[in-house]
């Protein structure tokens, strides 16, 4: 693409109300007021919730939706295979199952809505109740994760990729491509036999949490479900950085700031950083969303009752309030994450900061 | 006093050792201005890098000595490298649009210049610097402007940043790295200035980068002329002019498109047209307004060009030249008015053009290393239009694809190359050979040049002009170079925001134009004169 047919679809965009640029040349007049663009990133973050929310309400029909084609239902989760047909009716009716799919999907989403995904039908308790302490394990576990995982890919991502093609970069590559070789339950067992049999016995092998016991109160227990966790994103996130880095440093705004005899602290973490986080930042939100609720591995195999267990479990014993519930809460934390990556990249990048619409 | 002295300086690649820079050595005087001129591959860049210690990955000095201000750069360690970048000898770089870091203000990337070079001041201090040498370099000096990024600047903005960063902490020497090849001429002649007086006023020597000969005759006392890692001559700029010794510089120097000259093997065209009576016009443009969104991008436009003939058009960037090669070939169709071609009205878009249509109009792209397929052979690529021809396969296809290599000069062997293989040069070339493939008769050739050595473009209008007798094609030659329609063109068309404000005959227009902004345009164009004269 020419240079020409850049301006031409920058244009584009302009008129279209996609981007705004200041006016070139003559800059403004000493003391001439430029609109703050803060009012404009507000109406930006606005539209974007907007669009979240509409696409949260779509999956809550898919949900719905799917949840309806699963064979069987409701009345025949709790009354069993050996229920007469007249039973079935009747319970039918009384959950209001004999209603039309919209006014059942309603009253469905109006009660979620409010906080009300109705009773688990294996537990024969509320939904909200059942899931509000497995996300809280769950945000637990990925908190302690997150807190590790950024400022160690962070640093390694940076100092490989200053290293690079030297002894530790190799080395560090060859390590970290090994590890993510490894499924997470080999990774899991190798860290329960070191750790917590045979040799030592550092850390519970289990984190058997009573039903209300918060899991940073035998904080011993999290341990190695956290390393595991860091031990299968790093390897990524950092290579993803490292790479991006280099592409960072190997620019000309580097080569410049070198030229211009700036200390090489600040070329680092000042020049090339700022800009190299942008694509592991939106590979950060997925991992964050793959940490919510795609690690059933991990939570089977410390008996760590989360939510991708909760999911699990609600699939394979029909508990279709279960099942709804926790699959929407995912959909929600996916895309809450997302949200938050477009906005760290917008701040990441003056060049989107100021030209919105 | 002398403040630079290069001496048997040489720089080898650390992979075979082979020499890219050799036998080179010159002195500079304090607060002269010496321009270096050479073509790609000439060296000119790793010498002028030499100067603050820097080499590219894969390169490093072999022997020779490099004493700026009787500091000896080579023997630098890091630490001492580091405190006289910026300070002592400073760079300014080609093209500021990738040099300024996108996720820094302005003013910062000034300022942080003198937070590491000054080791007194507090920042309100330094920030009270940035904001003077803003406005030497005739730049608002307000908050908002220091606060503002890259992305918000012109070109011509961006390019004072980088020349005030590398100004604010007084260095004895400035490399300047061909700083104004991206720019538009009026804001070249700015920047130039703006270069010759912070240089004369402040007493600071300049190393003047670029393959432009021209520019050189606005600015430097001094030339040195670069081929191939050796320096082949040097000279008082208006001697080397006048009478250049060597024969490489005298080639350089034919090479050049000026105002002043028409090029030599131009008189073929006008005479073999002079003898018939005017042929009717092959492509016409009529009352053309186009539109992007609710902008528009080109104000009724009427143009025609006859067989044999070739229209210049003329602007900066912005004026709307390529949109009307676009509009013509039918990339761009939110227009209104009629594109003609040999009478008759084509459709709008590309698609909907027959396959005649598109054999008889073709188009030759700016960038010749992006629009070749690169994982697509030579052969390949020219043999797409010449099977549109309709019958051609096997041994057949192969000879003319030799010999639509053989009318643009390749050899034959060329088809079996890759575009990676092949020069600038060669390539541009090759998109010339793929767009006559099909034999058209109208050839729109946007910026076709902008991206090669000016003896490569000297070569490819040479080319053009001789298909242009040979074959009455007629040329539609969308340039921003006002010097080289002085080559190429027989009519000129000059355009400035979406409007044609001067067209006519070449010599009429370069020489007598009746337009202010035409006037600008000439006169903000550099001449060789300026020095030879």
């Amino acid at each position: 693409m020419s240079a020409e047919d850049l301006t031409a679809s920058i244009e584009t965009l302009e008129n279209e109300g996609v981007l705004h640029r200041l006016p070139p040349e003559p800059a403004p007049a000493p003391g001439e007021a430029v609109p703050k663009p803060s009012a404009r990133r507000h109406l930006w973050i606005v539209r974007r919730l907007a669009y979240t929310v509409v696409s949260l309400l779509v999956v809550s029909i898919l949900v719905f939706g799917a949840t309806q084609i699963l064979p069987g239902d409701a009345a025949n989760a709790i009354l069993g295979n050996q229920a007469t047909p007249k039973a079935l009716a009747q319970m039918r009716a009384q959950l209001g199952l004999d209603q039309p799919i919209t006014a059942q999907y309603l009253s469905w989403i109006t009660g979620a809505l409010h906080g009300d995904f109705g009773t688990s039908l294996t537990l024969n308790e509320p939904v909200s109740q059942v899931l509000a302490e497995k996300v809280r394990n769950s945000g637990v576990l990925l908190l302690l994760t997150v807190i590790v995982i950024v400022p160690v890919s962070v640093l390694l991502g940076v100092y490989t990729a200053v290293k690079r093609d030297k002894l530790f970069d190799t080395a560090t590559l060859s390590v970290l491509m090994v590890v993510s070789a490894l499924p997470e339950f080999v990774l899991g067992i190798f860290l329960v036999v070191i750790f917590s049999t045979g040799l030592m016995h550092l850390f519970p092998a289990t984190a058997l949490l009573a039903a209300d016991q918060n899991p940073l109160s035998t904080p011993n227990a999290l341990v190695l479900p956290v390393a595991v966790l860091v031990l299968v994103s790093v390897p990524y996130l950092t290579r993803l950085i490292r790479a991006s880095m280099i592409e960072v440093l190997d620019s000309d705004y580097v080569q410049n700031a070198r030229l211009k005899g700036i200390s090489e602290r600040r070329i680092l973490f000042r020049h090339a950083l700022p800009n190299a986080l942008v694509p592991p930042v939106q590979a950060l939100a997925e991992t964050l969303a793959y940490l919510v609720g795609g690690v059933v591995v991990v939570e089977y195999l410390f008996a760590y009752p989360g939510l991708g267990t909760a999911l699990t479990d609600a699939v394979s014993g029909r508990d279709l309030p279960m099942v709804q519930a926790s699959t929407l809460l995912l959909a929600t934390v996916y895309m809450v994450v997302n949200l938050l990556a477009d906005v760290a990249t917008v701040y990441l990048t003056p060049k989107l900061r100021t030209a919105t619409s | 006093m002398t403040l630079v002295e290069v001496s048997d300086f040489q720089v080898t690649l650390d992979r075979g050792g082979r020499a890219i820079v050799d036998e080179v050595g010159f002195t500079m005087e304090a607060g002269e201005i010496v321009a270096l001129v050479g073509e790609s591959g000439s060296g000119k860049t790793t010498i002028g890098t030499a100067l603050l210690g820097f080499f590219r990955s894969g390169a490093s000095p072999a022997s020779g000595r490099i004493v700026v201000d009787g500091q000896d750069v080579l023997a630098m360690d890091v630490a001492e490298l580091r405190a006289a970048r910026g300070s002592l000898i400073s760079y300014v770089p080609q093209d500021p649009t990738t040099a300024l870091n996108p996720a820094l203000r302005v003013g910062e990337q000034v300022l942080e210049v003198l937070a590491a070079h000054r080791t007194d001041g507090s920042r309100a201090e330094w920030r009270e610097e940035v904001r003077a040498i803003f406005a030497e370099v005739q730049l608002p000096s307000t908050d908002e402007f220091l606060q503002r990024f890259p992305h918000q600047l012109s070109g011509g903005q961006q390019q004072r940043v980088c020349i005030a960063a590398s100004l604010v902490a007084r260095p004895r020497l400035i490399v300047f790295d061909e700083p104004t090849t991206g720019l538009d001429v009026t804001t070249q002649a700015y920047v130039l200035d703006v270069v010759r007086s912070v240089c004369s006023r402040h007493d600071i020597a300049a190393l003047y980068i670029t393959h432009d000969l021209a520019v050189v005759a606005a600015i430097a006392d001094r030339v040195m002329v670069a081929y191939s890692g050796h320096l082949v001559e040097t000279g008082r700029a208006a001697e080397l002019f006048a009478a250049p010794r060597e024969e490489y510089t005298r080639e350089l120097l034919e090479a050049i498109p000026d105002l002043d000259r028409p090029r030599p093997s131009a008189a073929g065209a006008v005479a073999a047209v002079d003898g018939a009576a005017p042929a009717a016009p092959v492509l016409a443009v009529k009352d053309l307004t186009a539109r992007y969104g609710r902008k528009t991008a080109l104000h009724g436009v009427e143009l025609s060009v006859r067989p044999g003939h070739c229209l210049a058009v003329v602007g900066e960037s912005g004026s709307g030249k390529t949109t009307l090669g676009r509009c013509i070939i039918g990339l761009m169709d939110s227009y209104d008015g009629a594109v003609e071609l040999a009478g008759e009205t084509l459709p709008r878009s590309v698609r909907r053009r027959t396959r005649r249509q598109h054999q008889e109009l073709q188009y030759v792209f700016q960038n010749p290393y992006a629009s070749l397929n690169p994982r697509q052979t030579i052969g390949h690529s020219l043999a797409v239009p010449l099977k549109g021809l309709g019958g051609v396969g096997g041994a057949a296809l192969d000879s003319q694809i030799g010999d639509a290599l053989e009318k643009v000069r390749l050899p034959r062997s060329v088809m079996h190359q890759y575009p990676g293989e092949l020069s600038g040069g060669e390539r541009q070339r090759v998109a010339i050979a793929r767009a006559l493939a099909s034999g058209p008769k109208v050839l729109v050739c946007d910026e076709i040049t902008s991206a090669l050595d000016v003896s490569v473009q000297a070569s490819i209008v040479d080319l053009l002009h001789e298909l242009q007798v040979q074959e009455q094609l007629a040329l539609l030659f969308v340039t921003h170079n006002l010097a080289l329609t002085r080559w190429i063109a027989d009519e000129v068309m000059v355009m400035r925001s979406g409007r044609v404000v001067e067209s006519g005959p070449c010599d009429q227009v370069l020489t007598q134009p009746t337009d202010a902004y035409t006037q600008r345009l000439l006169d903000s164009t550099p001449r060789l004169a300026a020095v030879a004269g």
